[in-house]
């Protein structure tokens, strides 16, 4: 009866107390008729993917301004998997050079955002990652 | 499984009857209020409290959709952020995805599933703005309203009809002026309520859940309905139930005799024709009817 919708989980992990970004672009996918789950700051990688569990989510956007995202993505990632979430698209945003953006990328990370990536553009790219998704799960079943 | 739930995942009716003998084992407690009276941070205690006789928790916090684009900005955690690392705690954020009953339905699932389970305790947030936010908190065994000073008189309370449904009432904020006034007015409210009649009068509590104070009592006081309900505990979860029933009813027939029987173009035609609304639905429900009993008639010859 009712539709599906792509839920969101938006954190915040490690230590920096910036969350503006954050909540714009939870609004942004808000506005984009996704149902977004807001944590506040200072997460652990175990809580957000704990959170992440609980909540059925079918992303993980991770906003990371301390320069900690080398550490914190790849442990968030873990996380995931030890509870059986390899599924879940992550998504970052935050100050990462170039660099560091490839070799995350690389490493099973859907995708990284800079600072001033139109907000829609990352919206649009959820949408279609996930539109694909479930197409394969419902050809599977 | 709540997403099944949620999502009106057409497994979900089967899992249910799955889990149904593991079903009625949890105390359900539904907690609304005006938005910002301090629900959520009252939830996050009251939890806290349970947790430390070592029942576990599971909470479903329901905030509305954006009316324009359907999405939802689900905040209630943050207030809840100090249980997300006990594994004894369970929460779970729900959209109200509009004001169609779904939501209603829904959340009571996720309640169920939540109580199956193995959660003591089963907590609910909503907003108290409308009927199905109402419908939700109603289905629990007991309604805890939640003010604050500042917020409006306590006459709006009574307008709205939240008080009708409360079973406690927690006036929260109680370290901001005014508390003592909304208290009294309360207070005074059940009692012509239920002055000389043999009926539940909801104790008023005050407390500060911001400041930890205080909220042993709401819990004390939500406790002494229960022992109240008690043996009348299984009828009054019976009644609640029968709601929940026509309510599907009212979903299923929806579904299979209007979206179904396409009544949209006949329905065009007849105000085409100029004859008012109601002239229009007398005219679709003897057809409906007419032919749901044709359809009978025809079961019992076959
Ligand atoms: N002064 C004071 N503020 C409080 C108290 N309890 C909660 N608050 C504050 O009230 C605000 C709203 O608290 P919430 O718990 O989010 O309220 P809510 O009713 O869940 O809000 P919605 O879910 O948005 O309707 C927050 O800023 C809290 O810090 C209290 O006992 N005293
Ligand atoms: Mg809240």
């Amino acid at each position: 009866m009712s539709e599906r919708r792509i839920r969101v989980l938006v954190a915040k992990p490690g230590l920096d107390g910036h969350d503006r970004g954050a909540k714009t672009v939870a609004s942004v996918l808000r506005d984009h008729g996704m149902e977004v789950i807001y944590t506040g700051l200072h997460k652990t990688p175990a809580m957000i993917a704990e959170i992440a569990l609980q909540e059925d989510v079918d992303v993980v956007g991770l906003s990371i301004l301390s320069g900690a995202h080398m550490e914190l993505f790849p442990r968030v990632r873990q996380e995931l998997v030890d509870r059986g979430l390899d599924n879940v698209l992550m998504v970052g945003g935050g100050i990462i050079p170039g660099d560091d953006m490839q070799v995350l990328e690389k490493d099973g990370f859907a995708k990284l955002f800079g600072p001033g990536t139109n907000t829609d553009s990352i919206a649009e790219y959820i949408q279609t990652e996930i539109s694909k998704r479930w197409a394969a799960e419902e050809a599977q079943a | 499984m709540i997403s099944w739930a949620e999502n009106g995942h057409a497994r979900f009716p089967e899992t249910l009857e799955a889990i149904w003998s593991q079903v009625g084992r949890a105390c359900r407690m539904g907690i609304t209020g005006p938005p910002g009276a301090g629900k959520s941070t009252l939830v996050n205690e009251l939890a806290r409290m349970i947790r430390e006789e070592e029942s576990t928790v599971g909470i479903l916090a329901v905030d509305p959709s954006s009316p324009l684009s359907g999405g939802a900005l689900l905040g209630d955690r943050i207030r809840m952020e100090d249980r997300t690392a006990d594994s004894g705690v369970f929460i779970r954020s729900m959209a109200s995805r509009g004001s169609h009953g779904g939501m209603a339905r829904a959340a009571v699932d996720a309640m169920d599933v939540m109580d199956a389970f193995g959660m003591h305790d089963v907590l609910v947030e909503t907003v108290g703005v409308g009927q199905a936010e109402y419908d939700v908190v109603a289905a629990a065994d007991t309604v805890l309203v939640v003010l604050c000073p500042g917020a409006g008189d306590g006459v709006q309370a009574m307008k709205s009809g939240l008080l009708e449904l409360a079973d406690v009432i927690a006036i929260n904020k109680c370290d901001l002026p005014g508390a003592d006034r909304l208290t009294s007015d309360m207070q005074e409210a059940v009692h012509l309520r239920t002055a000389g009649r043999d009926k539940w009068a909801s104790p008023v509590v005050q407390c500060s859940a911001g400041k930890r104070e205080g909220v042993e009592d709401v819990l004390v006081a939500v406790k002494s309905h229960r022992d109240h309900l008690s043996d009348t505990l299984p009828d009054h979860r019976r009644q609640k139930r029968i709601q929940q029933v026509r309510q599907v009813v009212g979903e299923r027939l929806d579904e299979s005799l209007w979206m179904k029987g396409n009544f949209g173009d006949q329905v065009e035609a007849m105000l085409c024709s100029g004859i008012t609304p109601y002239a229009a639905a007398r005219r679709v429900t003897q057809n409906l009817l007419k032919s749901a009993q044709e359809n009978q008639s025809s079961e019992f010859q076959a």
